[in-house]
């Protein structure tokens, strides 16, 4: 059995790689919750490289249904083909196209299927989902067909929570919250990101950081994604480290609101 | 195998399911815990609780259900592969009765900060004593230690690290009766949604069905047809509490009033403005100016049955605010239709509206008297919910329930 123990370009926390492994071996599908910026995404992007397995993405948007990501049956444009003739309109396989978790299942090789941000869809997506992610097929009325998965695919579902989850759903996953790294392991994430960056401006970058992260009135929390773009800007302008925590250059890459900026210059004063 | 400790997660309020406990044992035949304490600890969490608003609950049940279980076993296990010492858990030559008692009464934080101070000091190995870092010995921390209670120093895996996980209770701040921020409380107004077809809009999205339908009707020629899309009919009048006694809540207030004006799916949304009680007049604005005032009766008989009513305030004033005196009696008039006192325009907000509920940021007094009465007047008028996740979620399913 594969495992999978974090990757060079990823840093994962002992927890989260016991939850993963977790998932595959009891083959249910892995449930990621976590702060907007925790890497959840990312996180399916790295067992996909460590596993050496093809990747399939499902973005989920607030108007996808469970059906889109079966299969389509694109009747209108068998309706037009219809009018005029052409041949093949008896043929309804040429008219089903299969969604993502389709793909997912006529695969070859077993692939892994990340279902991202499952909280956007209609509260009742979930649900239709139950069968096909429990059985791993799916039946095609139209044209009499039973699509069974020839590889169970390792399936990684991520929420921001903007939605309750049906407890049905729930039930069926293995679940892991992405908690905001620490220090320790934050510092171990940027060097992953930028192998030779300077010591002095990591610590300093980091200390100004959790400063702005702990004050009690900020509203959206500055996340891993910014600190690394943070970084990036600073490099890029060439700031000596010792301003970093005294001036913060360039808060609007940390910080995207307009209140909390007030706040962090008020309190920087 | 321990199901005892199923039924006390159920009775903590967690819903583990049959299903969830059959995975945990298939992970346990698999050997999914990897043999160690901490591993089941991470086992278990994962598969039976499925929100981080419950991992703290989970944290105390998983202390309280395996605080006495006896690790003798596990631990001289893990201890001889460790150690490679086979003497390790007989060589009882160094207990010390009193020195275990001692240690028995110091806490986690004093032992942590003891052993800092220790690693400062010391210098060399020491083994079999009771005050340095060392194996053997009666000391609170190091290795193979005879102390009751105490940090092992080095080495992965010691049985007591999940207890340090779940003692932390790193999530008590993710509970669900916790005030929390805008956007959970915009998840939770989400609940108040009622999607009808009937609403008076253009047909501008297609319909399939009667497509197929008509064209076939139509004998094949293409016919296409459209249809009214689905909207939420919720319409909601949202009133809110301004001054005096909330301005301790009004960051909370203002995080629910940015959730509702954000989360922007109601078919109509009217906020207005109050203090303590609404009277004769309503405001547009929090700072309840008289150039802003708009009467409350205009508002009765312009806003139709069908809104949704929200009050938000801490249902604590002064008796006669409520019940009427200074504050209503100076229009007083002599009709006995017109409401008298706070208390009786309230009432007609029920009369007028079938959902209406009234959310508290404030928990209820619990000393004396005074404060409570007023608390208790309007919780018996309207349904009362605690202005958290939970409360919000509660008041909204309320509010749809006919």
């Amino acid at each position: 059995m594969n495992e999978f123990h974090g990757r060079q370009n990823y840093v994962a926390d002992p927890e989260l790689m016991r939850a993963v492994n977790i998932a595959m071996v009891l083959q249910k599908p892995l449930l990621i919750k976590g702060e907007p910026g925790t890497g959840k995404t990312m996180l399916a992007e790295a067992i996909a490289q460590a596993l050496d397995m093809e990747l399939i993405i499902w973005n989920i948007k607030s108007t996808t249904k469970a059906q889109d990501g079966l299969y389509v049956y694109d009747v209108v444009q068998r309706l037009y083909d219809s009018q005029f003739g052409t041949a093949g309109v008896d043929n309804i396989e040429k008219y089903v196209k299969l969604g993502k978790l389709g793909q997912a299942f006529t695969a070859e090789k077993q692939v892994i299927l990340l279902i991202d941000e499952i909280d956007k869809a209609d509260l009742e997506f979930p649900n239709d989902l139950l069968w096909e992610l429990d059985r791993m097929e799916f039946h095609i009325p139209e044209t009499g067909k039973t699509v069974i998965a020839k590889h169970r695919p390792v399936v990684i579902i991520t929420s921001n929570a903007e939605k309750e989850l049906p407890d049905a759903f729930l039930r069926r996953c293995v679940f892991h919250y992405i908690e905001f790294p620490d220090k320790e392991l934050l510092a171990e994430i940027v060097r992953v990101h930028f192998p030779d960056l300077d010591e002095a401006l990591l610590t300093q970058v980091l200390e100004a950081f959790y400063r702005i992260r702990q004050l009690p009135s900020i509203k959206k929390k500055p996340s891993t994604s910014e600190i690394i773009d943070w970084i990036r800007a600073l490099q890029h302008g060439g700031v000596d480290p010792k301003r970093v925590v005294k001036e913060i250059p360039y808060l609007g890459v940390l910080v995207k609101k307009n209140e909390d900026m007030d706040t962090v210059r008020r309190m920087w004063r | 195998m321990f199901e005892d400790f199923l039924y006390l997660l159920r009775r903590n309020g967690l819903k583990v399911s049959l299903t969830e406990w059959m995975s945990l044992m298939e992970a346990l035949e698999k050997g999914l815990h990897s043999s160690s304490f901490t591993g089941f600890y991470y086992l278990c969490r994962c598969l039976l609780v499925k929100s981080e608003a419950d991992f703290d609950c989970f944290d105390r049940t998983f202390l309280q259900y395996f605080r006495d279980v006896p690790f003798e076993q596990e631990v001289s296990q893990e201890l001889l592969d460790w150690l490679d010492r086979p003497d390790v858990l007989t060589d009882y030559a160094n207990w010390d009765e009193e020195q275990a008692r001692i240690n028995e009464m110091l806490s986690e934080e004093e032992i942590e900060q003891m052993l800092q101070e220790r690693m400062k000091e010391q210098t060399e190995e020491h083994n079999g004593g009771n005050y340095w870092v060392g194996t053997h010995g009666m000391s609170v921390f190091g290795n193979s230690g005879l102390s009751p209670k105490g940090i092992r120093v080095g080495g992965q895996g010691m049985h007591r690290r999940a207890f340090r996980v779940a003692g932390e209770r790193r999530f008590r701040d993710f509970r669900g009766d916790n005030t929390l921020d805008t956007r959970q409380f915009q998840v939770a107004l989400r609940h108040l949604r009622q999607f009808s077809g009937l609403v008076d809009l253009p047909a501008t999205e297609f319909d399939v069905d009667n497509t197929i339908q008509d064209t076939a009707d139509n004998g094949g020629m293409l016919t296409v047809r459209y249809k009214k899309p689905r909207q939420n009919t919720v319409k909601v009048l949202l009133l809110m509490d301004s001054g005096g006694s909330m301005d301790y809540y009004a960051q909370m207030c203002s995080a629910l009033f940015q959730a509702v004006s954000k989360v922007g799916h109601f078919k109509d949304l009217k906020v207005y403005y109050f203090h303590n009680c609404p009277y004769n007049h309503v405001y547009r604005t929090p700072n309840l100016m008289s150039a802003d005032a708009l009467p409350t009766d205009w508002l009765l008989s312009n806003l139709s049955s069908e809104y949704k009513v929200i009050f938000v305030g801490d249902a604590q004033m002064a008796p006669h605010e409520l019940m009427g005196g200074y504050y209503y009696g100076r229009d007083r008039q002599r009709d006995p239709d017109t409401p008298k006192c706070g208390l009786d325009w309230l009432r007609r907000f029920r009369n007028k509206y079938p959902n209406v509920i009234w959310v508290n940021p404030s928990q209820r007094p619990s000393w004396g008297q005074y404060w409570t009465q007023t608390y208790d007047t309007i919780a018996a008028i309207f349904p009362m919910f605690p202005l958290t996740v939970d409360g919000l979620e509660a008041g909204m399913k309320k509010l749809l329930a006919r």
